[in-house]
C-alpha cells in the first residue's frame, strides 16, 4: 500500500516535470541537421569527383581520398575549436558524417593531453568512439559469417 | 522529525568573497563579484589546478576582507564537484589551515555554512571560512564529454558555473551585516528522476522537503522572509519547486522566490535552464545576496543549497538521481 502510494507520487511528479519542461524544437533541428549534413556530403562528393576527374584515380582510390580529406578537415576544425560550435548548431548533421567520427577521436585527445601521452591520450582516445568501433566490428563479423554461409548454401 | 538547528549564539557573517569565470562575468550579476577571471586557467597548466587556485584565492581574499590574518583561520570547510574533492583538498594543502572537506554536490556551500555555524556556536572554533567552487571545464570532463565534442544539449540542461565563493563566520561581538540564526539539515529525497541532464527536476523535491521542514520547525512561512534563495534549480526547477510547495499547501510569494542559477546568466548566453555547480550558490550568495543584506534591502534571507547526489557510476548502472538540500537562515540587525 505504502509502496503503491509512493509510486503514484513519483508518477504524478514525472507528469509535472513533463508538463513544465519545454521540449526540443525538432523541426528546427531537422532542418539544421539536413542542410549541414547535406553540405558535408556534397563536399565529400566533390572531393571524390575531383580525385577521379583530375587526379585520374580509380573509384576505390577516390573514396579513400574522400575519407582522408574529410577526416583531416574534421580533426583540424576540432583542433581550432570550431567543430563543437558546428555540432551545437547542427546536431546529428555534423555527428553522423565521417567528420563527426574524427571529432569524437580528436576531442578526447585534446581533452586528456594533460594526463600524459599514455594514460591520457592513449587510454582515452576511443572513449567516445570506442562503442561505435566495438559494435561496428562485431556486426561486420556477423555479416561476414552470414555472407559466407549464404555463399555455401546457394 | 526535527531537522532545524537553532543557534544559541550570534554567528556573524564577518566577510565574504567571490570569484567567477569570464562567462559569468558577462552575466547580469557581474558587478557584484569581487574578481572576474580573465580566462579559465588563471595561469595554471590545468583546469583542475585553476579551480584549486580559485578556492585558495577566494578563501584568502575573504579572510583579508574580514581583517583576519590567514594563519588565524581556525577552520576551512570547503567542497567541490571533483572526485576526491581535488580542488578543495589541494587548495587546503596550500592554505595549511585546519580543514574539513565536504561533499554535498551543489549544496556544499550551504552545508558548510550550517556546519561552520555549529562549530562556532558550540565554542569549538573561533571562526570558520565556508567555501565552495565549481569549474565548467573540470565538471564537463568528469561528468559529461570532452569540451570540443560537437554535441547538443537538451533545453533542461544546465551550465556548470566557473565560480567560487567564501564566507567568514565568527562569534565576535562587533556588528556584522548578517547573522546565521538557523540551519536546516536536509534529507536525501529521490523522486525517481533518471535524466542526468535535468538536475532541476531531480533536486526540486529535496528543496521542497527542506523548506517544508524549515517552516514546520520554525513555525514560519513565506511572509517571515524577505527572500528565499535556492541554489541552482534553474528556471524549470524553480517552477517545479513552486508547484510542489503549492501542492503542499504553502502560500508561495513568487517575487520572494529567487534562484541563483536562473539569474547567473542572460538567456542570450545560452545556459539553457540556468547555471549550476557548487560555485553557483556560493558566488551568488557571497556576491549578490550578501550585498542585498548589507544594503538592508533584505533583512531576513533563507538560502537553500541543493545538490544532485549522482555519480557517473550510479548513472551508468541505471540508478535514479537522489537530491539533497540544506537551508541556512541569515538575518540582519
Amino acid at each position: 500500500m505504502q509502496n503503491k502510494r509512493e509510486q503514484k507520487k513519483y508518477r504524478q511528479y514525472d507528469q509535472l516535470v513533463k508538463r513544465l519542461t519545454p521540449g526540443s524544437n525538432y523541426l528546427q533541428g531537422y532542418v539544421r541537421a539536413f542542410w549541414v549534413g547535406g553540405l558535408i556530403c556534397v563536399i565529400g562528393q566533390l572531393i571524390s569527383i575531383a580525385g577521379e576527374e583530375w587526379l585520374g584515380m580509380t573509384d576505390a582510390s577516390a573514396s579513400m581520398l574522400t575519407s582522408v580529406v574529410l577526416i583531416f578537415l574534421g580533426t583540424t576544425l576540432t583542433g581550432l575549436g570550431v567543430y563543437d560550435d558546428i555540432g551545437r548548431y547542427a546536431g546529428a548533421g555534423s555527428i553522423v558524417p565521417i567528420t563527426g567520427f574524427a571529432n569524437s577521436i580528436a576531442s578526447p585527445a585534446i581533452e586528456f593531453r594533460r594526463e600524459g601521452l599514455v594514460l591520457g591520450v592513449g587510454a582515452k582516445l576511443f572513449a567516445i568512439s570506442g562503442p561505435v568501433l566495438v559494435y561496428g566490428i562485431v556486426s561486420s563479423i556477423a555479416v561476414g559469417i552470414i555472407y559466407w554461409l549464404a555463399g555455401r548454401i546457394f | 522529525m526535527n531537522q532545524t538547528l537553532f543557534f544559541k549564539n550570534r554567528i556573524a557573517v564577518r566577510s565574504r568573497a567571490s570569484m567567477v569565470g569570464p562567462k559569468e562575468g558577462k552575466g547580469p550579476l557581474a558587478e557584484y563579484f569581487d574578481v572576474i577571471m580573465p580566462d579559465d586557467l588563471l595561469g595554471k597548466p590545468s583546469w583542475e589546478q585553476a579551480e584549486s587556485e580559485m578556492v585558495r584565492r577566494t578563501v584568502l581574499m575573504c579572510a583579508e576582507k574580514g581583517g583576519l590574518p590567514a594563519e588565524s583561520i581556525s577552520v576551512v570547510l570547503a567542497g567541490d564537484l571533483l572526485n576526491q574533492l581535488m580542488s578543495s583538498g589541494f587548495a587546503a594543502r596550500e592554505l595549511g589551515t585546519p580543514f574539513f572537506g565536504l561533499y554535498g554536490a551543489c549544496s556544499t556551500f550551504v552545508e558548510g555554512l550550517v556546519l561552520g555555524s555549529v562549530l562556532i556556536d558550540g565554542g569549538y572554533r573561533e571562526n570558520a571560512v565556508c567555501a565552495a567552487s565549481s569549474h565548467f571545464c573540470t565538471a564537463e570532463r568528469q561528468f559529461r564529454f570532452p569540451l570540443e565534442l560537437g554535441t547538443q544539449r537538451p533545453p533542461a540542461a544546465q551550465w556548470t558555473a566557473t565560480a567560487a565563493g567564501a564566507m567568514l563566520l565568527d562569534a565576535r561581538k562587533e556588528n556584522a551585516p548578517a547573522y546565521v540564526t538557523h540551519g536546516t539539515i536536509g534529507r536525501v529525497i529521490d523522486y525517481q528522476i533518471t535524466d542526468a541532464s535535468h538536475m532541476g527536476a531531480a533536486m526540486a523535491p529535496a528543496v521542497a522537503d527542506t523548506i517544508m521542514a524549515h517552516f514546520q520547525d520554525t513555525k514560519r512561512d513565506f511572509r517571515d522572509y524577505d527572500l528565499i534563495a535556492t541554489g541552482d534549480l534553474g528556471w524549470i526547477g524553480r517552477n517545479l519547486l513552486k508547484e510542489l510547495l503549492i501542492q503542499r499547501g504553502v502560500k508561495v510569494d513568487d517575487e520572494k522566490l529567487f534562484d541563483c542559477g536562473a539569474n547567473l546568466f542572460y538567456q542570450e548566453q545560452d545556459p539553457h535552464a540556468g547555471g549550476s555547480g557548487c560555485g553557483c550558490v556560493a558566488s551568488v550568495t557571497c556576491g549578490y545576496l550578501m550585498k542585498l543584506m548589507e544594503q538592508r534591502d533584505v533583512r531576513r534571507l533563507l538560502v537553500v543549497g541543493s545538490g544532485a547526489m549522482l555519480s557517473t557510476t550510479s548513472q551508468q548502472q541505471g540508478e535514479s538521481i537522489p537530491g539533497i538540500a540544506y537551508a541556512a537562515c541569515l538575518e540582519g540587525e
